[in-house]
């Protein structure tokens, strides 16, 4: 019984700013490397609240620095979730992405650490985080319309069942979910490396399909100004090998299969550059898979779907990760991680159009509140892009 | 229905996947060619794992391989039909 999406509503929590999340998350967010600790202690005690450790921002400068900036103020104003505290060593930046937060209407509130000592930020801290979780508990979900919903799309460690199963179901819940007038995503920009032309030839118009080769050749250039071999041990990866993909041109065209037979490519995106629209957008961005899910959750997508071979087992902090698997073998020895079994394709027991529909219930049921495999198993890998080196 | 041991994209394509577990040499695998719906029968020259592919078509030394009906790398050795097709006799045209 295929489903009827024109009709089809999901619970959500409506923001400030209208957008609607799926998760109603309390953020401990740190500005820097050095808030990692006050950060985590402040999490420590305030129950329901979460910290978002990470490795940088020091020294960084220019579109390196803007690119931290956005994936921190993009991390924050996610619908996902309902109020931050930021904890930064110095008032100025720890303001900025404050200021760059409040901007969604969501509560938001910093602490610098410089002139108060990690004691006395935690204490601040602790006592505001403590009343953003009470405000968030009181919210509720209300039914929304699916188009509100923004669902975002990455594999990782591919081998060949993935484009022939997961990576096509992927693409047909995204040809039936673009019809709805959803906001979609997909990226990778050297993963699409022998297939850009069909990606290319996907694009509403030639404008788009110019940007999205600029976008293809100059990680092209930095591929070929860097490589010291010809990249067969990093792309594809071991695991893929081990899965039975042999180069580069056969996993991106397995990758290309998420964007289903019917979307079109109605714009691209920097690096966690929000869409101005609904529709398909193609995101540049690297194919490692926390970055890549890190940069559309700072996008501001709420529902993420992830197909994988021999398994990924990347989660995401506040963008709740859907793994969907078309692998017998890794689906038994890797199935704690699992979502959604496609196996069935490869046996000939299900088709396509019946497993898209699977995903799409999955979908939904992650949007209503069920918590996925990622989430339970405590995967909250929260990874930043880095452009260049600090200064 | 019956079962079959590799998938292939399309019948242009120069591979299939193998997508049950055990797959010795010496084995009459049957496949199931998606696009055309169609079911082709060859005979595995090596022992070949699960999601790795076996030649569909005899390929010359420097031939294109194909699959998705789409270019995906060179051979680097000739192969036979039905023999285990991965790094060790293909290579990537890019980078």
């Amino acid at each position: 019984m295929a489903i009827d999406l024109k009709n089809k509503v999901f619970s959500g929590y409506r923001r400030e700013n209208g957008r609607v999340g799926v998760r109603n998350h309390v953020i401990i967010l740190p500005v820097d490397d050095l808030s990692n600790a006050a950060a985590e202690a402040t999490a420590n005690h305030i129950k329901g609240a979460m910290a978002l450790p990470h490795p940088y921002g020091r020294l960084q400068f220019g579109a390196d620095l803007d690119l931290h900036f956005r994936t921190l103020i993009g991390t924050g104003s996610n619908p996902n979730v309902a109020a931050v505290v930021v904890i930064g060593i110095e008032e100025q930046w720890t303001q900025k992405v404050v200021d760059g937060i409040a901007a969604t209407g969501k509560p938001v509130v910093g602490f610098g650490i410089e002139l108060h000592g990690d004691i006395d930020t935690v204490a601040r801290a602790s006592r505001a985080a403590k009343d953003f979780v009470q405000h968030a508990s009181s919210l509720v979900r209300e039914e929304r319309p699916i188009h509100d919903l923004w669902v975002s799309t990455k594999c990782g460690e591919s081998d060949t069942t993935s484009g022939l199963a997961g990576n096509p179901t992927v693409g047909n819940a995204f040809d039936k979910l673009y019809e709805q007038g959803l906001t979609l995503v997909f990226g990778e920009t050297t993963e699409i490396t022998g297939g850009e032309r069909m990606v290319a030839n996907r694009c509403r118009t030639p404008e788009i399909a110019e940007q999205f080769m600029a976008m293809f050749n100059r990680y092209q250039d930095l591929i070929n100004r860097h490589k010291t071999s010809d990249l067969s041990d990093s792309q594809p990866t071991k695991g893929n090998i081990a899965g039975g993909l042999t180069t580069i041109e056969e996993k991106a065209l397995g990758n290309i299969q998420k964007i289903g037979r019917k979307c079109v490519v109605d714009g691209v995106l920097d690096k966690a550059e929000s869409p101005t629209g609904p529709g398909l957008w193609f995101m540049d961005s690297s194919s490692a898979a926390a970055e890549m899910v890190t940069l559309v959750a700072a996008a501001g997508f709420v529902v993420h779907t992830f197909p994988t071979g021999q398994c990924n087992v990347i989660g995401n902090p506040i963008l709740p990760v859907i793994k969907l698997c078309g692998n017998p073998r890794t689906v038994r020895t890797m199935k704690e991680h699992i979502d959604l079994d496609v196996s069935g394709i490869l046996r000939r027991e299900m088709n396509l159009d019946q497993a898209g529909d699977n995903l799409l219930d999955v979908i939904f049921q992650t949007a209503n509140g069920r918590l996925t495999s990622a989430e339970v198993l405590g995967h909250r890998e929260f990874v930043f892009t880095r452009l260049y080196e600090s200064a | 229905m019956e079962k079959i041991h590799f998938v292939v994209h399309d019948e242009g394509d120069s591979v299939g996947v193998i997508v049950v577990e055990d797959v010795k040499a010496q084995d009459m695998l049957s496949g199931w060619i998606m696009d055309q719906d169609k079911i082709v029968n060859f005979k595995a020259l090596n022992d070949i794992p699960i999601g790795h592919k076996l030649a569909i078509k005899a390929l010359a030394n420097g031939a294109t391989v194909i699959k998705y009906g789409v270019d995906i790398g060179r051979t680097v050795a000739p192969i036979q039909v039905g023999e285990h097709l991965h790094v060790h006799n293909v290579k990537t045209k890019r980078w």
